[in-house]
């Protein structure tokens, strides 16, 4: 990280205050009214719409291997994928893909 | 005892299994935020403020590729968005409370104190507001105060966990951890495919523009899929 810590302490003020903000937005300020049907439809994707982006690329080009495509951590992601989907354990899910990680790294050397 | 402070103690015990939930998730922050460089005050001031996992991940894991400020905001801030239903639907319970207790409220609305606390008052609609204000903060506190605690343990160990543990790596793996319990329709599943795709096929956009266009791309796509569902009858 080559930000300084003034950057990095206003990223973090603006993040407090915007996420509060999200927050306190209708038990705080609009109150009663209901959102329109379609606003809420897509609401409910934004968590499933955001973070999967965000990481097919480092698991695609980890940034640890100068953004080669490495098997270890495809099948890292994979594992994780699998217990993730079926067991519905975020631990789990955690230690079972970094365990496969750990574990491939030393089958491959 | 009086009502409130038993109906503190209820949210209180159904906060509580949740600390097995929080506690790692807090430490593998406080490990991944100081191994990308933040320090202890940094990591903190985040946990404190924001309040919000997956977002601190998010806007960590942008920080360390020097993505521009307005992504890194974005971003996190949409991971959040969701949060906005949940004070949507707060509003009949807690919309009458005075505004210092909203704005408290507000400032520890989590995915916990929301689900645990909204399944209650639909169970048990006789609740007074004040009850119910208690109830959730009952909830809250097993779950936030561990939240603080184990970031801070993890940030301190975070120093001294080693290279060779391919700590990069468990960013990536507390995301599908988060996200695959969520693909529990084909609306969320095509959601996140098409995510992975434009955010893969548009790589080389400049600023990370293509998160923002996955984004935006994944939500209206999960949105066309539910409506269809409904049309068919197979939303549940």
């Amino acid at each position: 990280m080559t930000q300084s810590d003034l950057y990095i302490w206003g990223i973090i003020a603006a993040l407090g205050l915007g996420t509060w903000l999200i927050r306190f937005s209708f038990i705080g300020l609009i109150g009663d009214r209901a959102l329109p049907e379609w606003v809420l439809r897509h609401l409910r994707y934004t968590p499933v719409a955001v973070l999967p982006g965000l990481i097919a690329p480092l698991v695609l080009w980890p940034r640890a291997t100068e953004g080669e495509t490495d098997p270890a951590r495809l099948a890292a992601a994979g594992v994780a994928l699998a217990l993730g989907v079926w067991t519905k354990n975020v631990i789990a899910t955690v230690f079972g893909g970094m365990g496969t990680l750990y574990l491939v790294q030393y089958l491959l050397g | 005892m009086s009502s409130t402070r038993s109906a503190y103690w209820r949210g209180f015990r159904a906060g509580a299994p949740f600390v097995l939930v929080v506690a790692p998730f807090g430490l593998l922050f406080g490990v991944v935020g100081t191994e990308a460089g933040l320090d202890l005050a940094q990591v903190m001031g985040m946990t404190v403020l924001v309040i919000a996992g997956a977002a601190q991940f998010a806007a960590v894991s942008l920080l360390v590729e020097n993505a521009p400020t307005v992504i890194v905001l974005a971003t996190a801030l949409a991971v959040n968005l969701r949060m906005a239903m949940y004070s949507a639907a707060l509003v009949p319970h807690l919309g009458g409370a005075p505004l210092w207790q909203r704005a408290v409220a507000a400032y520890f609305m989590v995915d916990q104190s929301y689900a645990v606390s909204i399944l209650e008052y639909e169970r048990r609609p006789q609740m007074s507001r004040a009850e119910k204000v208690a109830y959730y903060f009952g909830v809250v506190s097993p779950v936030c105060i561990p939240w603080y605690a184990s970031t801070w343990a993890g940030a301190v160990l975070g120093g001294r966990i080693p290279p060779e543990f391919a700590l990069d790596f468990a960013v990536p793996v507390t995301f599908i951890a988060m996200v695959a319990p969520a693909l529990r329709t084909l609306a969320h599943v095509a959601a996140a495919a098409t995510s992975v795709a434009v955010a893969l096929a548009l790589a080389l956009l400049p600023y990370n523009l293509w998160l923002i266009a996955a984004a935006i791309a994944a939500m209206a796509v999960g949105a066309r899929v539910e409506l269809w569902m409904r049309r068919r009858g197979t939303w549940t």
